[in-house]
């Protein structure tokens, strides 16, 4: 006799995804490391932005890098002239990082150096607005990245990477004014789906909004090590 | 394509219950369920879906995927509504944010259907 039985599953597909996250934020916490997220779009300005911050806030702060990158080493090559130890991951054909790759990375922090020394580390994504935000890696923080030139209306039109940041960068605003861009505008419609969302505008080539990017990445590990102590 | 990712996961899942059971039972349907408000396209499951099983004991398995709407809850009017992906998430009455999401951001496998040969089984 034939017969269809239904077998209730419930089980969410990025489950797995999410058990490996755990793990590298319990490692994380365990050493006593922030780990800060950057997505953005290709070009939005991650790894200059990366530069800046590595080149101020090394001097006071113990820092490291995972970068996400499709086929090259070239933004770790970058990254490297500042001195901070830069873990170069290779997505191949994948377009986000995922728990995993980011586990591996932390291995090769483990081989290569001691990470309880480590203060934060920055995991650089892939850019792109739509996969990184379903796949967590262990973060504490979220940071999203729009630059002026991609248009107001991304927040609209990609909202679940925007829902997720704790921090907008809205980066090259030295190059607002030539742009028909409305500020204000990029800020109602993250507001729409993240009304709490810290937005700093920022621009890496004059420096401006830098100091408060640092003041909120201070306030971050702060908050962290508060929570994780 | 992060579709190939999550339909690795979602083949590794089903092939977990698959031999844990008695006897291997003969899968009909795999029952998901995907939010709008979600960064997966259904349609690049299914395509992801049929060419990964190709030749294997999934081969030929109907994957039936159902949309789950966008519904958000406003709590200043105390009413849910719908927003409208890519053009307005706040609340339509009172523009307040989108903050309490009711259904829109699932990616579950819900249910298999499988067959069962009453002569084979155990009893």
């Amino acid at each position: 006799m034939h017969q269809t039985v239904n077998a209730a599953l419930g089980v969410n597909l990025l489950q797995a995804n999410q058990t490996e996250a755990n793990h590298n934020r319990d490692h994380f916490d365990a050493w006593g490391i922030t780990c800060f997220n950057l997505m953005s779009s290709p070009g939005a300005g991650k790894t200059v932005l990366l530069e800046k911050t590595l080149s101020v806030l090394s001097s006071q702060l113990n820092l490291a890098v995972i970068e996400g990158d499709m086929t090259t080493e070239l933004d770790a090559e970058k990254l490297r002239q500042s001195g901070v130890p830069v873990i170069g991951i290779n997505t191949g054909r994948s377009c986000h990082l995922d728990a995993k790759m980011v586990a591996g990375g932390l291995h090769q922090l483990q081989e290569n150096y001691q990470p309880e020394t480590f203060d934060l580390i920055f995991v650089e994504n892939v850019g792109n607005l739509v996969c990184p935000a379903e796949f967590e890696v262990g973060e504490h923080t979220k940071v999203a990245l729009l630059s002026v030139t991609e248009g107001d209306d991304k927040p609209l039109k990609y909202p679940v990477m925007f829902q997720e940041a704790d921090c907008l960068l809205v980066t090259k605003m030295d190059i607002a004014p030539h742009l028909d861009i409305d500020i204000n505008r990029i800020e109602e419609n993250v507001r729409q789906i993240n009304p709490n969302v810290t937005i700093i505008p920022v621009s890496a080539k004059t420096g401006e909004g830098l100091t408060n990017w640092f003041n909120w990445v201070y306030e971050r590990i702060n908050q962290n090590s508060i929570a994780t102590h | 394509m992060h579709e190939t990712d999550m339909t690795k996961a979602l083949i590794l899942t089903i092939k977990d219950w698959w031999e844990a059971q008695p006897t291997p039972p003969n899968i009909e349907k795999i029952h998901l369920l995907v939010g709008e408000f979600t960064c997966v396209e259904p349609r690049s499951l299914q395509f992801a879906f049929e060419t990964q099983t190709q030749n294997t004991f999934l081969s030929g398995v109907e994957l039936v995927i159902k949309d789950i709407p966008l519904i958000a809850f406003c709590h200043p009017c105390q009413q849910q509504y719908w927003p409208k992906i890519g053009e307005q998430y706040a609340c339509p009455h009172c523009h307040s944010p989108m903050e309490d999401i009711r259904s829109g951001r699932e990616l579950k496998i819900d249910r298999i259907e499988y067959s069962e040969n009453n002569s084979l089984a155990s009893s």
